[in-house]
């Protein structure tokens, strides 16, 4: 066998053993997206919460509050899936591999017990009435989430994962802020993350 | 330098065992259906590169039933693991070996 041969070879082995272990299909691109999406969502929320007069003309004068800010996140969160799970497929179609592996299994299974756990904290707080915590809580279970899934697919979501934790830990000692500790950790963090993996894996 | 050889296993030397092995080293266990799309190859290649590798003992199988679909997994074992390894360590050597 020639040493070329012999490179490739080994070259092969190690790609595969990634391929089948790893979801590398995730879009950067659709990090940047959705990053996006969450700054909308957050101005908007914004301006629904505490300049209520500038959306009177859209929602009327006494819009309810709550039922719209709820709306506005529902919105935001079922596009941005929608936008992931669609780009992951193109990206899968283009590697030849299927959406619906055991890889993107494994990652969703090892993703869904923090999130799990913390919608439903999040909810029984929301009963309890502890609102100015669920913001932060959020975003550090989100942060667990990542880390958790992040063994199933690039290296850089447990980075992601960590400073969402980091996020929401600092947020817990600003109760206040809810709002812009969105706008950090799910617009401008999925940003700067995603234009990471799209420069380092895409371009 | 003498050229030792006795690490290179023969049964590697088909490209699809191979890939299993290599598979099989980097996740605990996998299925039939998800090897073949993997790998590209047809149910019969596969078939009978996994059969080797059990005749080996270097992989274990688990037969069971999904939603009445038979769905096999295989495992490797220790023994195959070992092989694995040692057949890297032969082709890392031989690399080695023509730089000098």
């Amino acid at each position: 066998m020639e040493q070329k041969d012999l490179f490739r070879e080994l070259g092969q082995i190690r790609s595969l053993m990634e391929k089948s272990s790893k979801f590398v299909s995730i879009s950067g691109l659709s990090g940047v997206l959705i990053g996006c999406y969450a700054l909308i969502g957050t101005i908007l929320g914004y301006y629904v919460l505490h300049r209520p007069q500038s959306v009177a003309a859209l929602f009327g004068e006494n819009p309810n509050k709550p039922f719209l800010f709820l709306t506005i996140a529902v919105l935001i969160l079922l596009s941005s899936l929608l936008t992931g799970w669609l780009m992951a497929r193109k990206k899968a179609r283009k590697n030849k591999q299927s959406v619906w592996n055991i890889t993107s299994k494994s990652l969703l299974f090892a993703v869904s017990i923090p999130l799990l756990t913390g919608g439903i904290l999040s909810l029984l707080f929301l009963a309890q009435g502890y609102y100015h915590l669920i913001a932060a809580m959020l975003l550090i279970f989100y942060g667990l989430a990542l880390a958790a899934g992040s063994i199933y697919t690039f290296a850089e979501v447990k980075w992601l994962g960590i400073l969402e934790i980091s996020l929401g830990l600092i947020g817990l000692c600003f109760p206040d802020k809810g709002l812009l500790l969105w706008g950090l950790g799910f617009g401008v963090l999925h940003i700067i993350y995603g234009f990471i993996v799209y420069k380092k894996y895409e371009s | 330098m003498k050229l030792d050889l006795s690490l290179y296993d023969k049964i590697f030397e088909n490209r699809v065992r191979l890939q299993i092995m290599s598979v099989l080293a980097a996740n605990e266990e996998y299925d039939f259906n998800s090897l073949k799309e993997l790998l590209d190859v047809t149910d019969g290649n596969l078939a009978s590169n996994l059969k080797t590798l059990e005749k080996e003992e270097y992989i274990s199988v688990e037969k069971s039933f999904v939603d009445r679909k038979p769905n096999t997994r295989y495992k490797r074992t220790a023994k195959g693991l070992k092989a694995f390894e040692n057949h890297l360590v032969a082709l890392e050597n031989l690399i080695k070996q023509q730089y000098k």
